[in-house]
């Protein structure tokens, strides 16, 4: 209830500025040359202190992925992207690295504070009511700070950027990195396996329950610069985490790139929740800027058991190309896929998953929300593929499509490979749109016409949303309000 | 021995799509200026198609590689008259009045057909015939129906179009007697292909039914590249429905294209169970409002059968309905595939659409692919699919069981009752039972 009443405010507040977090930090950046080639990657590789193997995997990467073509097979339509024409490298300038937060650039703390991040531990402590969360801040090529570190560290849980783990836990960096996206996965992992500049690195020791929530916050800042972050998170036997992921970036006229590849490892009995709100730009009313998010999300159920879920609410970049998925390689492990994706103006969204049945008793839920509203284009694209080896797997996917607007396009294209027979895989679909019923129902109680929409499409998505913690659910719930801004009437 | 050059025999050529150049153009229509050039522009898309590759979308789950290295001959006069041995005729009721066009091998066998008396202005004949007496009818919509434009096989069947079945149903005809189309298939001791074409055109108001009967004798191996081609229209009613019984060392491929005017109502089946590997394509275009298409059908497939099916309907006006339900057992190693996408054009508010196919994995090594696509930018509509897979519900073989019937036989009930949903669509009843029937017999074999 709170909730609605909150969204309703929240709706009003940014009737005039629709994307609150466009706003650009005016900070002095280190960036590496335009363009890409070797050594733009030597140069990241050595401003991280690499070892040699990782630039010798990153060079691997980047000499396959100028064998490869883009992919098309997607239903969305961009200009062709001049890879030459970006910056690949840029971070705040600092001295040294900060000890604490007291050294870190005041404008940066600033950034975040605006962007509702808290990066100061006791603040967070003083409010007693809300649950800590811990949270990596990237900003641009590099992590900038990791809060509740210390406290992790007493439960043997390491969170940290992924250039540190590289330092301090090169052993479990090489084991697991690439091992469930290789780097030779697709186009847009592999760029990222060349040129990747930092992400957030989990790992949960065996049994340990996280204390808390684990998250990272992505800011995109400076001007034509892609964002190539790589994130790996290992739950080892018996281990339960739960991380949330969100985004912002500036308003631009021009589109920014941004490859990110996620990587999810979890060993017997272990559970990963992983939750996103994405709310990169996602461009003017026209089509104008907003991100280009191709980004490969995947998690391997190693171990029996084990459980990965997906949870994304996915409003904001002006391309989505996204599909995170599960390889159930354990017997008896679980994978689900929770999303709800909203396209409005002219974003177009192609997003999904691939449940992938290896192991004996193995199970999977899909659960897809498509809201289209004004010019803009959603599919869902997802693959349910069971393996000859997969006795008693079982899969249910649900795909629900509303479009709002008569000049927008909600598309299904599901994939369903069975080769065990006594498997069971059931796929529903369905496309409506809001009835003029419900909107008079809503708006003869005093709601306004955005209000209603709102609150439909809240009701719409509830299956998802419930999935998501609860800090973030309250985020989302106002996220979905403001995305669908100006599309009735 | 020095060797001379000129008696060394040129390899044979590599390509399929070299091989059919040097295939004999048909002989029929000959002066026929257009004919000419819809042949050769056929001939020319399938010279720059080829066979569809391996893994493109169309044909994901379907390989031609096998296909594609079958030395394939066209029918030669000589195969012709060999009468065809006794294949098994489709078990309608003996006293249904039908019309009957026979072809063997693709060409027409006048001593095996029937024309029942026909209503005044109604053409029935095989295209041969209609292309030497009526060839205006063949111009108006030989080839401007199945577009050839990325597929390979239509076009390859324009560039040899050669004989098939023309049904011609003036405005306002009711067509009370059935046309039964049979091809049977009985190549001998080489692979043959040909081409075999269907052309029926239904005047405003006017009503049909349409049974194609694909029967195969003995255990030959051949193509059988098929392409339809279907005007309905304003309020025309068409039933047309196809049972699919080639020879298990076949290939057969049918490519339908149906034009449907405003108003049209079109109620379509395919019960396929022959081939080796066969292709069931299906391509509807709403060009009205009002219409109601059907697209129903069965698959029962064993053995290293492979099936597929991809139908296309394209909602492009307002108030249509399709309805499309497609049920399927698959036994040993055999595979079928289901690619069915509905699409709805800006314009087409009010549409609704409805799909499902559900396919039923008997053993072990049975496979199932299926992609239901839905590709909607209207947003006043109603529109929904489904898919399962997987095996018979263990509750219900159980229920039969514990009544003391006996494993094999309740299973055998199960599947029966599972495909006889989907021939329950038929709207023709006599056509119907004749379908039950098939698969009851299908059962008997497993």
């Amino acid at each position: 209830m709170v909730a609605n009443v909150e969204t309703i405010d929240q709706v009003r507040a940014v009737t005039e500025q629709k994307y609150k977090y466009g706003f650009f930090t005016n900070i002095e950046t280190e960036t590496a040359p335009k363009g890409l080639n070797e050594d733009i990657i030597r140069f990241i590789s050595a401003k991280k202190n690499e070892p040699t193997w990782l630039l010798e995997w990153r060079l691997k990467a980047y000499r396959h992925w100028l064998t490869m073509a883009e992919p098309n097979w997607a239903k969305v339509g961009y200009p062709p992207i001049d890879y030459q024409d970006a910056y690949y490298y840029s971070a705040p300038k600092m001295k040294e690295k900060p000890k604490s937060l007291d050294e870190v650039d005041p404008e940066l703390l600033r950034t975040y504070e605006k962007l509702g991040i808290p990066l100061r531990e006791q603040e967070l402590l003083a409010g007693v009511e809300k649950p800590a969360v811990a949270v990596d801040a990237v900003f641009d090529s590099i992590s900038v700070a990791t809060t509740f570190k210390a406290k992790l560290q007493e439960y043997g849980v390491i969170f940290c950027s992924i250039s540190e783990a590289v330092e301090k836990h090169p052993d479990l960096v090489r084991q697991y990195l690439g091992s469930v996206v290789p780097y030779s996965d697709n186009f847009f992992a592999t760029l990222n396996s060349a040129v990747y500049t930092d992400g957030s690195f989990v790992y949960v020791p065996p049994g340990v329950r996280c204390p808390m929530e684990l998250s990272t916050y992505f800011r995109i800042n400076a001007e034509n610069t892609g964002q190539f972050e790589r994130t790996l998170i290992i739950a080892d036997a018996g281990s339960y985490v739960s991380y949330l992921e969100g985004c912002t970036a500036p308003m631009r006229d021009e589109n920014q790139l941004h490859a990110a590849v996620v990587e999810l490892v979890a060993l017997d009995d272990a559970q990963i929740k992983y939750s996103t709100v994405q709310n990169w730009y996602p461009g003017d009313a026209e089509g104008r800027g907003g991100i280009y998010n191709f980004v490969t999300k995947r998690g391997a159920c190693r171990g029996r058991a084990s459980k990965i879920s997906w949870t994304q609410v996915e409003t904001g970049s002006a391309i989505t190309w996204k599909y995170p998925s599960c390889i159930l390689q354990g017997d008896s492990s679980i994978g689900e896929f929770y999303s709800v994706a909203i396209t409005n103006n002219r974003q177009q969204a192609d997003t999904g998953t691939k449940m992938i049945h290896l192991g004996r008793n193995t199970r999977s839920t899909i659960v897809s929300k498509g809201i289209s509203a004004g010019r803009a284009d959603n599919t869902y694209r997802g693959l349910v593929k069971i393996q000859p080896k997969a006795d008693n797997a079982r899969n249910y996917t649900q795909c629900d499509s509303l479009l709002i607007g008569d000049r927008c396009g909600a598309h299904t294209v599901p994939y369903i490979e069975c080769r065990n027979r006594t498997a069971s895989v059931e796929h529903e679909a369905t496309t409506a749109k809001i009835s003029e019923d419900q909107m008079f129902y809503c708006q003869q109680r005093g709601l306004s016409q955005e209000d209603a929409v709102s609150l439909i499409v809240n009701g719409f998505c509830k299956e998802v949303m419930k999935e998501l913690p609860m800090e973030f659910a309250v985020e989302a719930q106002k996220l979905i309000g403001i995305s669908l801004e100006g599309s009735v009437g | 021995m020095a060797t001379d050059l000129a008696t060394v025999a040129s390899p044979p050529p590599a390509t399929p799509v070299e091989r059919f150049r040097l295939h004999p153009r048909p002989n029929s229509g000959t002066g026929l200026r257009w004919l000419n050039d819809l042949r050769e522009a056929g001939l020319d898309r399938f010279g720059r198609l080829g066979f569809p590759p391996a893994r493109s979308e169309a044909w994901k789950y379907t390989s031609l590689r096998a296909l594609e290295t079958l030395p394939l001959e066209p029918v030669a006069a000589s195969d012709r008259l060999i009468a065809p041995s006794a294949y098994a005729p489709l078990p309608l009721p003996p006293e249904l009045n039908r019309s009957r066009l026979v072809f063997v091998d693709g060409v027409f066998d006048p001593a095996q057909s029937r024309t029942a008396a026909l209503p005044a202005g109604v053409v029935l004949a095989p295209l041969r015939q209609v292309l030497a007496e009526r060839s205006d009818l063949a111009e108006a919509h030989l080839g401007r129906i199945a577009e050839g434009e990325g597929q390979a096989f239509i076009s390859l069947n324009t560039a040899f179009v050669d004989d098939g079945a023309v049904l011609h149903i003036p405005d306002g005809v009711d067509l009370e007697t059935p046309v039964e189309l049979v091809f049977v298939g009985h190549a001998g001791d080489r692979p043959l292909v040909w081409h075999p074409r269907i052309l029926v055109v239904a005047g405003a108001g006017s009503r049909a039914t349409v049974i194609e009967h694909h029967a195969g004798v003995g255990g030959a191996s051949y193509l059988a590249n098929g392409v339809t081609e279907l005007a309905l229209g304003r309020g025309a009613r068409l039933n047309h429905y196809r049972a699919q019984r080639e020879s298990l060392q076949a290939h057969h491929m049918a490519m339908v294209t149906a034009h449907l005017a405003q108003d049209a109502y079109y109620d379509n089946f395919v019960l396929s169970e022959g081939a080796k590997l066969s292709r069931n394509q299906i391509h509807c275009v709403l060009n009205g409002s009002g219409v109601t298409c059907r697209i129903n059908g069965a698959y029962m497939v064993r053995g290293r059968q492979h099936c597929d099916t991809a139908t296309f309907i394209d909602h492009a006006y307002p108030h249509c309905a399709s309805r499309e339900v497609y049920k399927g057992a698959i036994d040993n190693q055999a595979r079928a595939v289901f690619q069915g996408k509905i699409m709805v054009r800006p314009d087409a508010q009010k549409t609704d659409g409805y799909q499902l196919n559900r396919a039923l994995l008997l053993s072990e090594h049975a496979e199932i692919d299926s992609k239901p696509e839905l590709e909607i930018y209207a947003d006043d509509v109603k529109c929904s699919h489904g898919a399962t897979a997987g095996d018979l519900d263990a509750d219900c073989l159980f229920y039969l069981m514990a009544r003391g019937i006996d494993r094999d036989s309740a299973r055998g009930l199960l599947i029966g009752a599972f495909l006889n949903e989907a021939v329950d669509e038929m709207e023709h009843e006599a056509a119907r039972d004749g379908f039950r029937t098939l698969v009851a017999d299908w059962l008997k074999g497993r």
